[in-house]
């Protein structure tokens, strides 16, 4: 079991805190992205991690010894970097056998667990070829051939798909998901694509300007994101004004909204700011009669073919929907429509 | 806008005029000097034309060829030397923040400027008996009377590995600033501890470099001509020394020309597999 | 625990670098006309002497003339050769460019004595012009291997876009290339200065009976007797140094003019 504890973490470069109050637990066996925009300190808290920087203040715990002092080669985890850093001196299989090399094991032993690692990435074959004749791709494959040859107690990658082609990358985040969950391996994924850590992760952890923002799996944040910030970087969503009122309306304009989950804490009168997801926005004809109805203008009309979007302007604020060709209303831009938000897709947030 | 070859006459504007400057005051002379290596000297007027090989086959004479081979392995031991210190010092260097990297840069600039004359005489009172760090012993009581540890070839080996270590440095600075951070983390993540990385790693992946510098710091080497004279004895005065010699005090300058048309070939010789070896590395990105 | 172990290793070899130097200062501080270390009383006159002298003041005007003169010269013929094997592919580029690097490349006595042979055949032997014209010649290899980085520094797409946009080559030139090869043209300029003025052996063969530029004095001076006066020399060239390059390291990036890539963070 390889439960992984960061407590009170933080870390400063000169004046500047890059990560600070990071408290995280991390289950053993699960797939983690720590995601976040460029600077939030996503690659600074994997690094830390690996033991490449010290923490300036707080402990890391591994099934409950702390490995704060311990230094990075000696800390047994698999990482793959950004640049992959493969050995341009040695090949394929020496690259991929290093870790055990450097352990004393002898040659044949080396050259069957490197045969038996470019099995398991799909990858035969090329155990003995300069890493300049390989592909993109295929050192991508090497590179985590190679982390995972010491059977890691952690898995850690620094945006592993970033070089590759958009196509290459998409199959090879489900390649990457399936390949954890066949080996059970606890993994940390630092990416800043979010739909890069929809689709592999089991945890998001989601950071920005040094500080964790929301721990979840992903479909919790995209639901219940807990921030203005979180919920526009997760997906797309609309985030509309609106004057609070406890204990669970506001007020858009002059219309009146219910809300079926609503916060507490928040004194009347107070702003803030509702997200509701462009498929939960429903563009109705104009004057139909329903709760949590707004009027508004069609301004732009996008049709795609396979989805519809409708950008709708109330009460001067922008609204997107999105809908299948089968669903929509049969509108042109300019016309008055009434946008309907269903009271439990709407998620209010502090402004 | 990959570059093209020069069409009409206007394109080559650019390089007439380096290609005079270089052509009359740099080929010329040259041409001069292996003519001259091949002449004749003469006591009145120092040398007539003539076509001669007894400058070079004096070169092979054993007092000469002593000098020629002393000059040899002298350099290759310093240059040696050099590079073993200079090679981590570099690394470890280019790894520092930029701004701290400005500071040692600026310094070993300075002291790169200095001119072998300036090196000389510094490292002659440095190693002397009455200014020196002998002084500096006996003064801290580490040392009974102060020694003159120069003229000596250990004090030329200290002297040319001084002069040569910042030219080292700087000759391994680029390549080493761009080496990827992350091909030694790797190594450490797989387990290799710093040490083990920087051998098993560093060294592997800069052999070019290395090789190099090695060879640059040689030819460097071959060329120090204060030196020897002010650090060592008249028995390790370097075929450079000798050139010297020949020309300004021998007053004879077919044999100092056939000397140093030897030296040069030599030293071309090296700076063209340089050459090579950085076409090799660039092909292989 | 590498860590400072790399520590000291630095800090030790930079002890060593500094070390003859901090030696040489205190030399030049000597109240005796000795060469005593470590000097017994302290002053300042062989500084005044460097400065008020007549023959060392000689000297140091002879060397700072050759220097300005004959970087400007040595920038003047590696920029526009530079700029010819960067613009245009000829397949002799690479002999042309071991021309330009050839006479530094080399052991300086045989540049020197091509030198020497060369003048005293010329007639001008011992005319400061000769040495002003070696020295430029010794030194384009600086300014040439620096401003060549420089140009190939320079993101071809940014030449396409100005000349999209309208720029003739002249402009080209005039609008784009200068502005970003002038760093470099700086550079270049204040290292063949630095090393003119530290250089010896071409200075001396090719005039130095006539001309006595700085390390020529000094040189002659360590064979007729030591004076402290060398002492504040050699502190005097290494100030010159420091000044010098700390300048570009203020104004410029002194690591990429060095052949590192551009900075990218703190």
């Amino acid at each position: 079991m390889s439960t992984l504890r960061l407590e009170d973490i933080g870390k400063s470069f000169g004046n500047f805190a890059a990560v600070s109050e990071v408290n995280l637990e991390f289950p053993h066996g699960k797939f983690i992205c720590l995601l976040g925009p460029s600077g939030c300190g996503k690659t600074t808290l994997l690094r830390l991690i690996a033991g490449l920087e010290q923490p300036t203040t707080g402990q890391i715990k591994l099934d409950g010894k702390d490995l704060t002092a311990v230094p990075a080669h000696q800390r047994e985890f698999g990482m793959v970097f950004q640049s992959l850093a493969l050995f341009p001196h040695l090949t394929v299989g020496e690259n991929i056998s290093y870790g055990l090399r450097i352990r004393g094991t002898e040659k044949p032993g080396c050259r069957q667990r490197a045969q038996e690692l470019l099995e398991l990435v799909r990858l035969p074959g090329v155990i003995d070829r300069q890493i300049s004749q390989l592909s993109g791709g295929q050192r991508q494959r090497v590179a985590i051939a190679r982390a995972l040859a010491l059977n890691p107690k952690l898995f850690l990658l620094d945006e592993p798909l970033s070089a590759l082609d958009a196509k290459l990358r998409e199959a090879m985040q489900v390649e990457l998901r399936q390949l954890q969950q066949r080996l059970g391996i606890s993994t940390i994924v630092v990416t800043h694509d979010q739909r890069e850590a929809m689709t592999m992760a089991d945890i998001v952890v989601i950071m920005d300007h040094g500080k964790v923002q929301q721990v979840g799996s992903p479909l919790e944040t995209y639901r219940n994101p807990a921030n203005a910030f979180i919920a526009d970087f997760i997906g797309i969503t609309n985030l509309l004004g609106a004057v609070w009122h406890p204990p669970s309306t506001v007020t858009v304009g002059d219309i009146t909204v219910r809300i079926a989950n609503p916060p507490a804490n928040i004194p009347n009168g107070a702003p803030v700011k509702l997200s509701v997801r462009p498929e939960d926005v429903h563009v109705r004809p104009a004057g139909e009669v329903g709760v949590n109805r707004l009027p508004g203008t069609v301004t732009f009309i996008r049709d795609l073919g396979s989805s519809v979007e409708i950008t709708v302007e109330c009460f001067g604020q922008r609204l997107l929907a999105v809908t299948t060709p089968r669903e929509r209303l049969n509108t042109r831009v300019g016309a008055p429509v009434s946008v309907e938000l269903p009271e439990n897709s709407i998620v209010v947030l502090k402004s | 806008m990959t570059p093209q070859p020069p069409r009409g006459l206007r394109d080559y504007v650019a390089i007439l005029y380096p290609a005079f400057m270089l052509g009359v005051f740099f080929v010329v002379p040259f041409a001069i000097m292996i003519a001259v290596s091949f002449f004749r000297r003469n006591e009145l007027t120092f040398y007539e034309p003539a076509f001669v090989l007894s400058n070079y086959a004096r070169l092979f004479t054993t007092f000469f060829g002593k000098s020629f081979v002393f000059s040899i392995l002298l350099s290759a031991l310093v240059g040696v030397l050099v590079v073993i210190v200079a090679f981590p010092f570099t690394y470890l260097l280019t790894r520092l923040r930029r701004r701290t990297q400005v500071f040692y840069l600026v310094f070993i600039l300075s002291v790169l400027s200095l001119s072998e004359v300036i090196i000389g005489f510094t490292w002659s009172t440095l190693l002397s008996a009455t200014a020196g760090i002998s002084n500096l012993l006996v003064f801290m009581g580490l040392l009974d009377q102060p020694q003159a540890w120069t003229p000596s070839l250990t004090a030329l080996v200290v002297g040319l590995s001084y002069l040569g270590f910042p030219y080292t440095v700087l000759v391994l600075y680029p390549a080493l600033s761009r080496l990827d951070p992350e091909l030694p983390e790797a190594s450490r993540m797989l387990g290799a501890s710093p040490l083990r990385t920087f051998f098993l790693v560093v060294i592997p992946v800069m052999r070019s470099s290395i090789i190099s510098a090695l060879i640059m710091v040689f030819v460097f080497n071959l060329g120090a001509y204060v030196l020897p004279q002010v650090l060592g004895r008249p028995e390790h005065w370097t075929l450079s020394v000798l050139i010297t010699d020949q020309a300004i005090f021998q007053s004879n300058m077919p044999f100092a020309a056939a000397m140093a048309i030897v030296l040069m070939v030599l030293s071309l010789m090296l700076v063209a597999v340089t050459l090579v070896l950085g076409q090799e590395r660039s092909s292989q990105r | 625990m590498t860590r400072t172990w790399s520590n000291l290793f630095m800090a030790l070899m930079m002890i060593i670098l500094a070390a003859p130097l901090v030696v040489i200062a205190g030399v030049s501080l000597n109240a005796e006309k000795q060469l005593l270390f470590p000097p017994e009383g302290l002053s300042l006159q062989w500084y005044g002497e460097l400065l008020s002298q007549p023959d060392w003041r000689n000297a140091i005007a002879n060397s700072l003339i050759i220097a300005v003169i004959s970087a400007a010269l040595a920038v003047s013929i590696a920029f526009p050769l530079a700029y010819f094997l960067w613009r245009y592919r000829v397949r002799y580029g690479p002999i042309l460019y071991g021309l330009g690097v050839a006479p530094f490349m080399l052991p300086p006595v045989i540049t020197a004595l091509g030198f020497l042979i060369f003048w005293a055949n010329s007639g001008l032997y011992g005319s400061i012009v000769t040495t002003i014209i070696s020295h430029a010649i010794f030194f384009t290899t600086l300014p040439l291997v620096t401003i060549s980085l420089g140009l190939q520094a320079i993101d071809r797409q940014i030449i396409e876009a100005s000349t999209i946009m309208g720029a003739d080559e002249r402009t080209v030139f005039r609008t784009v290339v200068i502005p970003l090869v002038r760093p470099y043209l700086v550079s270049g300029y204040a290292f063949a200065f630095v090393l003119s003025l530290n250089e010896y052996i071409v200075s001396y063969m090719v005039s130095g009976l006539t001309i006595e530029t700085l390390p020529i004095k000094i040189f002659n001076s360590l064979r007729y007797g030591y004076t402290p006066v060398m002492a504040s020399v050699a502190v005097f060239f290494v100030l010159v140094g420091f000044v010098v390059y700390g300048l570009i390291a203020r104004f410029g990036d002194l690591p990429r003019l060095l052949g590192a890539w551009a900075a990218r963070e703190p």
